[in-house]
């Protein structure tokens, strides 16, 4: 029972760290504002939640616990929530999103008989 | 020797950088920023002094031998306060410039007082 | 260190903001790695928190970016390379890192590290040391945070006249439309943010915490609810005298519990003069302490970015006023 959850653990605090990566990662690679906001702000959440199991998982009981617990619940109502207060700044402030514009040019021709 | 004294070097080249900000920059706003820059850099070398190899976080705690020296964190927790207290008033000081003269790069500032003068 | 070039490159000014925020932080996980959990407490809230919003307010007032320099720095570069390198030759004669025998874990710190529970009676070293046993030091820092505040105060105080119900509920109507979320998701978090403050008040004694770190927390919820829902409504909820009345009695209760003590016969800030029981005496004082250390540090920061945010509602409105 002690190996099982610890090897929980393990596997919930790497999964964590790899979600961490791919949100730095998608930052870096992505072209335009809202898509990296929506790269990090999904993946990082995800990752805190899950670096934070993993760390209950590593002291099960006692006052520790309740605290994690505490900042869990924190992280699911904050993150996102910075995430939209960013995004709707942009849009406040007249940031245009890139849309693809093959797409629209091939309806565009598509449409005309 | 090299691997012993890293943790200096590291805050003297942190401590340069902010220095070069706040003497070769005009803005008053980035000269500000340098001097929080040199101000953490003090921080951090007061507080790599404070390390024991194998000490831990000053809490008195059941089964543990070795603490980390307190008095130094002490210091800097005044400092950080202090630090900041003085970041604001410096702050408050570029506003009032800036409606003043009308622009906080320093060059444009002593021109303008050489003008009225 | 990366973090320190780019803020020396950049011209946007927004971004350097948000990059000395980063420094700050990264500042703060690396006090965590050399063990020292009060000064990360307070250099993450104050340094990475409370220090960038200020900034913030500030280039809303003064302008976003640098003017690029005409000229090359090459006397500046000079005398920072000359100075730089008389600091590393003075660094090889100091004690490596880390190892126990350096002179400065010799002469005070033992002391303080095996008789704090028997004079004190808590846990947390540092509260022990900056309370009581450096309580004269901590006296003048409260006093140069409350100077700071008088500072901004006498910069930047503007004289309003205060606004009736009638203008607050339609700012209120037009600003709960673009921030509904914000606004409440906020109502729900800021309970647990003043709780979290209080909790980190009183137990600085058992953990990392006590009145500094505690009073930026409360002070960053107020400024928390007074971004989301306007100025005007804050100050009716929050009324300006008296923060600055409370200010002044975080001070004053710091001083008189020192004059307590020279009452009755000891020193001043002599802790053991407070109760029959010196150990019993020590917590006393240091609880009112503290507590006179979050009063004072709450009041300045809310001063402080009042002011700043009345001065730039003051600007605002003169140029609505003048188009």
């Amino acid at each position: 029972m002690g190996s099982l959850m610890e090897i929980a653990s393990v596997v919930f605090l790497v999964i964590g760290s790899f979600l961490c990566v791919s949100g730095g990662v998608g930052i870096l690679r992505f072209p335009d504002f809202y898509t990296r906001m929506h790269a990090v702000g999904v993946t990082e959440t995800l990752a805190t939640a899950m670096i934070l199991i993993g760390l209950m998982l590593q002291n099960p009981d006692g006052l520790v616990l309740l605290k994690l617990i505490i900042i869990l619940l924190m992280t699911l109502f904050i993150s996102p929530t910075a995430s939209h207060a960013l995004a709707s700044a942009a849009v406040h402030n007249n940031l245009i999103p890139e849309l693809d514009n093959k797409a629209e040019s091939e309806k565009e021709s598509s449409s005309n008989p | 020797m090299i691997l012993g004294l890293y943790n200096y070097w590291i805050v003297v080249v942190l401590m340069m950088v902010g220095f070069y900000i706040v003497i070769a920059h005009g803005n008053l706003i980035k000269k500000i920023v340098g001097l929080t820059i040199f101000q953490t850099s003090v921080f951090i070398f007061y507080i790599s002094m404070a390390k024991v190899d194998g000490g831990t976080a000053p809490i008195l705690a059941e089964g543990i031998t070795q603490y980390s020296n307190p008095l130094p964190h002490v210091l800097i927790l005044t400092a950080i306060v202090v630090g900041i207290a003085t970041t604001a008033l410096g702050l408050a000081l570029a506003v009032r410039i800036k409606e003043a003269y009308g622009s906080i790069e320093e060059e444009e500032i002593q021109t303008k007082d050489n003008l009225d003068c | 260190m990366a973090v320190a070039f780019a803020i020396v490159r950049m011209k946007d000014l927004f971004a350097v903001i948000m990059l000395s925020g980063i420094y700050g932080l990264l500042s703060a996980s690396f006090f965590v790695a050399m063990d020292a959990v009060d000064v990360a407490f307070t250099e993450a809230s104050v340094g990475a928190g409370i220090s960038t919003l200020l900034m913030l307010v500030a280039i809303t007032m003064t302008g976003r970016t640098e003017n690029p320099s005409r000229h090359k720095p090459l006397l500046a570069l000079a005398v920072v390379f000359v100075t730089g390198s008389l600091l590393i030759y003075g660094t090889l004669d100091m004690p490596y890192f880390g190892l126990a025998t350096d002179p400065v874990h010799q002469h005070v710190a033992p002391r303080y590290i095996n008789d704090s529970m028997q004079e004190v009676g808590v846990p947390n070293i540092v509260t022990s040391v900056l309370a009581s046993y450096r309580g004269f030091d901590t006296f003048g820092e409260v006093v140069v945070i409350f100077t700071a505040g008088m500072g901004v105060l006498a910069l930047l105080s503007v004289v309003r006249k205060p606004k009736d119900m009638a203008e607050i509920d339609l700012i209120n109507k037009s600003m709960h439309e673009e921030h509904l979320i914000l606004r409440i998701v906020a109502k729900i978090m800021i309970p647990f943010i003043l709780l979290f403050a209080l909790y980190v008040q009183f137990h600085g004694d058992f953990g990392p915490g006590g009145g500094f770190q505690a009073g930026v927390i409360f002070a960053a919820a107020i400024i928390l609810y007074s971004m989301l829902f306007g100025m005007s409504t804050a100050r009716k909820v929050i009324n300006q005298s008296y923060i600055q009345l409370f200010a002044a009695i975080g001070v004053l209760l710091y001083g008189s519990v020192g004059v307590i003590s020279l009452l009755n016969g000891k020193n001043f800030l002599d802790y053991n003069a407070l109760s029959a029981d010196p150990v019993a005496g020590q917590h006393l004082g240091i609880l009112l302490v503290e507590l006179g250390v979050g009063f004072t540090v709450t009041s300045v920061m809310v001063i402080i970015f009042f002011n700043f945010a009345g001065r730039r509602n003051d600007q605002q409105n003169k140029e609505n006023n003048d188009l």
